[in-house]
């Protein structure tokens, strides 16, 4: 089943057209990666898939984005719900300047959870989900700028996971970290899919190949090609497509 | 971009038409060793043989370091391990044409055959296009290349069958026309490694090998 659909999605910055009828299907469960060089859009698409974009002024959008049959850039649609099932992690580790507890109880405090009891069984399932529990489970009144940078991408991972999204979006979630710290959060992604569906900028080919199950190439705002990785990386149909992750141009 | 994959990707071509050249060699001069039933000429097929072992080992070592260093994808990805997988068939040829070199002292200063000539000379030109298919990466010619294994399988018949009679007339024949159909049996299986690396080259450029789609 496929849980995000886009049909002529177009965003304009002012009068900079950024997407141009992008149209494409992320299945249910499945990492889909999107890679591109710099500029491509890559990101943009991304932020589109929980209206990031919104705060941007002189954005203007076409088209659709339908998660579960529901096109969330229509008129009336709950933003603040929108961005709790369709969650957010960022290239560079954001965490909230207070205890790793309250870091990761933050989102469900805002959605009206109150009983402490409940919340700690928030705190600590996000933070086992995200392969975090075993290193910070003893301290989680400490503060969560005192994590290393591995460590404080996966509580931002634990924190998304805490209000129960469907979907992760993740930009560039391991280029500001360590091979070590890299691998983990992949092995995360791998092991996350399984419930969530995950959509993942990256720069990295290799990274690409490693996780994602299906990869779409972007370029100057244009979808060039969509498939299963594999087929993508082994024989590209687009030459364009070849002549980017062969590392001719970029 | 990549210049320095690509020049190294232009090495990985030299070396392999360098390793072609050496199999051409080899194959030719133990076919002139045959015509001319000459023992001796036939001795200088060893010492190519082990040129062509050092390298299968070279290029063996370089495609390897190419894809430690560049994790190459797509049509890299698909040349680097063709040729992984020719440099064996063409350390195969190497291994035939100095059995066939071995073969010529057992003739005793007898030649072989036009026919043997002829396939001598089938597979020579076999492997020069199936080499050059790849550095062109020109599928034409390498299907080419396939499609004249028919003609080269058609004149081992052919040897078999005039060797079938030729044991037939008597024992002295017979000793002859045995090793003599091992010598073509050498060369047919040089064109069957030839017919390997053409359809080697056909996977490098399409991702197809032998009709089926693998990569």
């Amino acid at each position: 089943m496929n849980i995000l659909t886009m049909k002529d999605l177009c965003l304009w910055y002012g009068e900079t057209q950024a997407l141009k009828n992008i149209s494409m299907e992320v299945p249910e469960k499945s990492i889909t990666a999107l890679i591109g060089p710099s500029g491509c859009g890559k990101s943009t698409f991304l932020k589109t898939l929980n209206r990031m974009n919104d705060l941007i002024p002189g954005v203007r959008t076409t088209g659709q984005v339908l998660y579960r049959g529901r096109d969330i850039l229509a008129q009336g649609v709950d933003v603040t719900t929108l961005r709790r099932e369709i969650g957010m992690v960022f290239q560079k580790p954001n965490p909230f300047p207070m205890s790793i507890y309250d870091n990761v109880a933050y989102g469900p405090r805002t959605h009206g959870v109150r009983s402490k009891a409940k919340l700690d069984d928030i705190v600590e399932q996000s933070l086992r989900d995200a392969a975090i529990w075993n290193e910070v489970g003893d301290r989680l009144r400490r503060s969560a700028l005192g994590l290393s940078g591995g460590q404080q991408q996966r509580l931002c991972i634990a924190r998304a996971l805490a209000v129960e999204p469907q979907v992760l979006l993740m930009d560039e979630p391991t280029s500001a970290l360590d091979p070590i710290s890299t691998a983990r959060i992949e092995e995360l992604a791998q092991d996350l899919k399984k419930r969530y569906t995950i959509v993942i900028v990256t720069h990295n080919m290799q990274q690409a190949v490693r996780i994602s199950d299906n990869t779409a190439f972007f370029l100057l705002g244009d979808l060039i090609e969509y498939g299963s990785t594999e087929r993508i990386f082994a024989q590209p149909t687009d030459k364009r497509t070849e002549d980017y992750i062969t590392g001719r141009f970029g | 971009m990549r210049s320095r994959f690509d020049q190294q990707l232009a090495i990985l071509n030299e070396e392999l038409i360098s390793m072609g050249a050496l199999c051409e060699e080899s194959i030719a001069l133990a076919a002139k060793s045959l015509t001319e039933g000459d023992a001796r000429m036939a001795e200088g097929v060893a010492p190519l043989d082990n040129e062509i072992d050092k390298k299968e080992r070279d290029i063996e070592t370089l495609c390897l370091k190419l894809l430690l260093h560049q994790q190459p994808v797509a049509r890299d990805l698909r040349q680097i391990s063709a040729a992984l997988k020719m440099i064996t068939d063409m350390e195969r040829i190497g291994d035939q044409a100095s059995d066939i070199a071995e073969m010529i002292g057992h003739l005793q200063g007898r030649g072989g055959s036009p026919l043997i000539t002829e396939m001598a000379r089938a597979v020579i030109k076999m492997v020069t296009q199936s080499v050059d298919a790849f550095v062109r990466q020109d599928v034409d010619l390498a299907r080419d290349v396939m499609a004249q294994d028919d003609v080269v399988d058609g004149l081992f018949i052919k040897v078999k069958t005039s060797l079938t009679e030729l044991i037939a007339n008597g024992a002295r024949d017979a000793e002859y026309a045995v090793d003599l159909l091992m010598v073509a049996k050498y060369f047919e299986r040089i064109g069957d490694h030839a017919t390997n690396i053409a359809e080697w080259v056909e996977f490098a450029v399409t991702g197809i090998h032998k009709g089926a789609a693998e990569l």
